[in-house]
């Protein structure tokens, strides 16, 4: 069976198809390429693949209209490419069931975190999530609910905590306003973004060696939150 | 000199002007007839039936069958529109429905009877001219006319039938048809078909056969309807030629000019010219030159030369006015000036002895003309106009009279007192005296009556035999015809000295309205307060009410309303839509629409209609011509103004486009040369790469900063445009300062490179209501101008404060500083720090600018006073009621 790793690429841009050819590995990697979204459809249902990117901006159909038909019957990870100024089409893709997004023009590694992010998640889906969560100065124990940063420990309120459990489940990936305000303080508060910033604010107090230059907790101005893992 | 073959310029010029001009009208065929009866309307039908057979759309606008059984059969089929129902005085008239042919438009329409006169309220007084405005609709017409209903001919016809024919058409309107077809018979077979019953209804025919329809009378319409045709067939064999340049018969076409008297021979003689116009193909003029000569005559005078030129106008004569003292002198000059090489001039009509007395303009024009060739056209004046007017000298009246009475009573005291003591000759004197006042006072009949009363109580007083009439002596003949030619020479200067002086005291009036107009015209700016201005003007110098309207986003508006608001009534719009559209005058007082309450004058452009005027007079009856002229001058000097600030309007705007043209340009060539910096960089590195030559690291690291580069710039570029347009959608929310300064420092990373960064943001900070993407950009903007004014390695301080009503952050660096005065200028488009070579369109900065007006901030930038280095700060005001947040 073929190890590699699936991605199937939904761009009208050769020329962005053609970067990619050249610079994901041929031994790692296995690309498919379709310059439509009814073919990416087609394809995605046809090849499986592992990871999906997808361009907003296609000639036949909206990005946005792709994510929708293929979360229907596919969990495949889908990565959107957008254009900067467009972040309102990109929480609306996230919204849709998108798993992350990439602002064009993006270098390589940036990507490859993204794939590797996404891969990761849909693999420890199967798995029991791990007891313990590491990731630069940060290590936190599930089991027992305790967080250290730089060693020492850190004491967190309980919504700061429910909080930066989301972040970490979702390490890596971005996650929207909507989102997590959802997931921490229910449905009815989906709107206010405000507590984010505040809480947000709180924990890189707690956790960042420079809240002002934050390592961990990246804000994603317009779309949502991250916690950076490499 | 072979000049002669050469096609007149002009003459292809009209060709060309012919052809373009029938593009964008209706065709015109007409079918011309020497006298009812000859089948005109039985071969329109019959044409129009061919035309509908090859699908043209055919509309019958109105046929007069009159009963004709033949005729009606052929009309079987095409379509009718419905006759318009008018009523007039109590009488049940119908008339052809213009209106609702224009709204039918077919491709083709037939309307009989073209010399027809429209019944009262119709929009044109004459059919002819309802056919105009088809054509002018695009709609082909056919029509039909009988010869005698020709303008020219209308006094020949007149002649030959003695029948006055009223209804014409003018000869240009026939000229410009595209088609004239003669549809002859003999005249006995005409006659035969009256007899027959087939033209009128029997009980007529009898005495049509015997009047009009005489065989002496149909030759005579038969050969001028036949001649007409003809001569058209010769013009438009000409006008072949002209255009294919066929050497050898061309000659230069003769230029006439034809002089209008301002008597009742006018018209006639207008008549005469303009059917030797049309026989010699020759170019006509209509010179009429007004001089003070004239001013003696009466009203009705001026207006057969006003009727005279119009006439001319419709026989497609040029019309010129000039104002002279010495009539003969100036139209010869006139002539020499235009190169005519034939004056025509109506034969005078003075009495005899008034042009032995005082000269006659016809001797002294043939005398003086030189080179140019006179005709002296016979005019016999109309039996039905003969003269009637009484000549009443000016201050003429019972009084006058009383007063020479007077005079020569007290002359006659005088001599007495000076009897015996003084010869006769003397007292002679006295009397001439008494002559020469009444002469200077009065005109000249009662300066006669002086002269004949004082040499008769001379001879019956101071004469021997005293108390007789007797004359003994005939030395006193010699002192009645001094007295006499005293008396007419005196009183004939003063008449004129006072024509001068009324004639030159009206000039000046007029003068003074028209420097009034101007000058007040000239003040103004704007093509509304020019048409107030103006409509203030000719109320003031007119009696009556003037309305200014102007085309607005293709309709009329009106643009100076009347006192009394008598244009809102939509029969007066319709006359003002009417002039806008044909650039002619309309309403009250001439042939258009003529039941308007208004009168309505274009306001004629170089080259198009720039609006209307509408004036209103106080006064019921017509304007008299003196007045309706200084009144088309005045709307004259209106549409001078008019355009002249249309021109204003268009040179500024065309200033502006250049101003707006060059910055554009300035702004294409600094961004293709900021694009191309940064494109050559990455396409050179990629080539050595490619070549495998240099440093690969180095050569990608290149690559990579560059690009990042060319994202920044076509980012700007981007937002720029947004902001610019307006078309940027604020998404305000809740954002903290920390955050938007963290996440923009991040973004800014690769070109910050190994910067040192300080940032000091207090923990109580309030959050502040912005749109989280565009203050971030202004972070990022600051952070790029550091990037690129300083050198890498130093240090970047980013600090924010709470202020009484503002937040305010800075953004502070150690490089070389702002230049001297230019703290304000960085914000502009293309100013750049540092100027060009730095990188960068400038943009970044203004986008900065453009985004905190957009949130009620602000941004400026100074140079630190703690050592060297600038510090730009932005404030935004502080927020009156932040959010509450739960706490846990």
């Amino acid at each position: 069976m073929d190890k590699r790793t699936k991605i199937l690429v939904i761009d009208d841009e050769v020329a962005i198809r053609r970067f990619l050819r050249a610079s994901l590995d041929p031994a790692v990697f296995e690309l498919e390429e379709a310059g439509d979204g009814q073919t990416g459809i087609r394809l995605t249902a046809t090849e499986n693949p592992s990871v999906l990117l997808l361009d907003l901006g296609l000639p036949d159909m909206d990005g946005l209209d792709v994510v929708k038909t293929l979360r229907e019957w596919s969990q495949v990870p889908i990565i959107v490419l957008s254009a900067r100024g467009r972040e309102r089409d990109k929480v609306a893709a996230l919204d849709a069931g998108a798993d992350d997004y990439l602002t064009k023009p993006f270098g390589i590694g940036e990507l490859m975190a993204r794939i590797r992010v996404a891969v990761r998640h849909t693999r420890s889906e199967a798995d029991p999530p791990d007891p313990t969560f590491e990731a630069k100065n940060l290590r936190v124990d599930i089991l027992h609910r305790r967080v250290y940063s730089f060693g020492a420990e850190v004491h967190l309120t309980p919504t700061e905590y429910k909080l930066l459990l989301q972040l970490v489940r979702h390490a890596g990936k971005v996650l929207t306003h909507r989102y997590l305000l959802t997931e921490v303080w229910g449905a009815a508060y989906a709107d206010e973004n405000h507590y984010l910033r505040v809480y947000m604010g709180q924990l890189r107090h707690k956790l960042e060696a420079n809240p002002a230059q934050p390592q961990l907790i990246v804000n994603e101005a317009g779309v949502g939150y991250r916690l950076e893992i490499d | 000199m072979r000049q002669d073959e050469r096609p007149d310029p002009d003459a292809l010029l009209r060709e060309v002007e012919a052809l373009e001009g029938k593009r964008d009208r209706g065709r015109l065929k007409v079918f011309l007839g020497a006298s009812a009866g000859v089948g005109k309307t039985y071969a329109m039908l019959a044409e129009a039936r061919e035309q509908r057979e090859r699908g043209v759309d055919v509309l019958a606008g109105l046929v007069e069958t009159h009963g004709r059984k033949e005729t009606m059969a052929l009309a079987e089929g095409i379509e009718v529109l419905p006759l318009r129902e008018v009523e007039y005085r109590g009488v049940q008239l119908t008339e052809f429905d213009l209106d609702g042919a224009l709204a039918r438009k077919p491709q083709l329409i037939l309307v009989d009877e073209l010399a027809h006169t429209n019944a009262p309220e119709s929009r044109h007084p004459k059919r002819w001219q309802d056919i105009e405005e088809l054509l002018f609709a695009c709609i082909d017409v056919y029509t039909t006319v009988n010869v005698q209903h020709l303008e020219s001919l209308n006094d020949v016809v007149a002649q030959v039938t003695g029948v006055m024919v009223r209804e014409t058409v003018p000869d240009a309107f026939i000229d410009r048809a595209d088609e004239i077809e003669v549809v002859d018979i003999p005249p006995e077979e005409l006659r035969q078909r009256l007899r027959e019953g087939k033209v009128y209804l029997p009980e007529r025919i009898e005495h049509a056969l015997e009047g009009f329809f005489s065989t002496g009378n149909l030759i005579a319409l038969r050969e001028l309807a036949l001649r007409r045709a003809a001569d058209r067939v010769d013009a438009q064999m000409q006008s072949y030629r002209a255009q294919s340049g066929q050497v050898g018969t061309w000659t230069a076409r003769p230029r006439l000019i034809v002089c209008i008297a301002p008597n009742r021979l006018a018209s006639r003689v207008v008549r005469s010219a303009g059917r030797i116009a049309a026989a010699t193909h020759a170019e006509m003029i209509a010179l009429y030159v007004e001089s003070d000569r004239q001013t003696g005559r009466p009203a009705e005078d001026h207006e057969r030369a006003r009727t005279a030129l119009r006439l001319a106008v419709s026989l497609g004569m040029e019309t010129v006015t000039l104002s002279a003292h010495d009539i003969v002198g100036e139209v010869i000059r006139y002539a020499e000036k235009r190169g005519a090489n034939l004056i025509l001039v109506g034969k005078p009509i003075r009495a005899r002895w008034r042009e032995v007395l005082f000269g006659s303009v016809v001797d002294e024009l043939v005398r003086r003309s030189g080179d140019i060739d006179v005709h002296v056209i016979t005019g016999q004046p109309d039996k039905s106009a003969r003269r009637n007017r009484v000549e009443v000298p000016e201050g003429a009246s019972i009084k006058t009279y009383l007063w020479t009475i007077g005079v020569v009573v007290l002359a006659t005291g005088v001599c007495e007192l000076m009897r015996g003591r003084f010869a006769a000759p003397n007292i002679v004197m006295i009397y001439l005296l008494g002559v020469a006042t009444v002469a200077s006072r009065f005109g000249p009949r009662e300066a006669i009556l002086a002269a004949i009363a004082s040499v008769l109580t001379f001879d019956f007083e101071f004469v021997a035999p005293r108390r007789s009439f007797g004359v003994s002596d005939t030395q006193y003949f010699v002192t009645f015809a001094v007295m006499l030619g005293v008396a007419l020479l005196i009183s004939s200067m003063t008449l004129r000295i006072r024509r001068q002086a009324r004639l030159s005291s009206e000039r000046e009036r007029r003068t003074a309205a028209l420097y009034e107009l101007s000058k007040e015209l000239s003040r103004r700016r704007g093509k509304i307060e020019i048409a107030e201005a103006a409509a203030k003007e000719i109320r003031a110098v007119f009696e009556g009410d003037a309305v200014v309207l102007l085309p607005r986003e293709e309709s009329l508006r009106v643009i100076v309303p009347s006192r009394d608001g008598f244009e809102k009534d939509p029969k007066e719009h319709a006359a003002a839509d009417w002039v806008m559209e044909h650039g002619e005058q309309a309403g009250n007082g001439t042939e258009t629409l003529p039941t308007s309450v208004a009168l309505y004058l274009p306001l004629q452009g170089e080259t198009s209609t720039l609006g209307v005027v509408a004036f209103r007079s106080a006064k019921p009856e017509p304007m008299a011509p003196d007045q309706r002229y200084l009144l088309e001058t005045f709307v004259n000097g209106l549409a001078l103004a008019i355009e002249r600030a249309n021109l204003a309007r268009e040179f500024h705007e065309a200033r502006i486009q250049v101003e707006s043209e060059k910055i554009r340009s300035a702004l294409l060539s600094s961004i293709s040369h900021d694009l191309r910096t940064p494109l050559t960089s990455i396409a050179g590195a990629a080539s050595s790469l490619q070549a495998g030559i240099g440093d690969a690291h180095e050569l990608v690291d290149t690559i990579y900063q560059e690009s990042m580069r060319l994202n920044v710039q076509v980012q700007n570029l981007l937002d720029m445009t947004r902001l610019q347009s307006g078309d940027v959608e604020i998404n305000l929310d809740w954002q903290s300062v920390e955050e938007l300064v963290g996440s923009a420092l991040r973004r800014s990373a690769v070109l910050l490179g190994t910067r040192e960064i300080d940032v000091k943001i207090p923990e109580d900070l309030p959050l502040l209501q912005v749109d989280a993407g565009l203050v971030e950009r202004v972070f990022v903007n600051l952070f790029e101008n550091v990037a690129a004014h300083t050198p890498p390695d130093s240090p970047l301080q980013i600090w924010a404060d709470v202020l009484t009503d503002t937040v305010r952050v800075a953004v502070a660096d150690r490089g070389p500083g702002l230049p001297k005065g230019a703290e304000a200028r960085v914000f502009e488009r293309f100013f750049g720090r540092g100027g060009k070579e730095a990188g960068g369109f400038g943009l970044g900065l203004t986008i900065a600018r453009a985004v905190m007006k957009l949130h009620d901030g602000r941004i400026w930038a100074k140079n630190r006073d703690d050592g060297p280095g600038a510090v730009f700060y932005v404030e935004f005001p502080k927020p009156t009621n932040p959010p509450q947040v739960p706490s846990g």
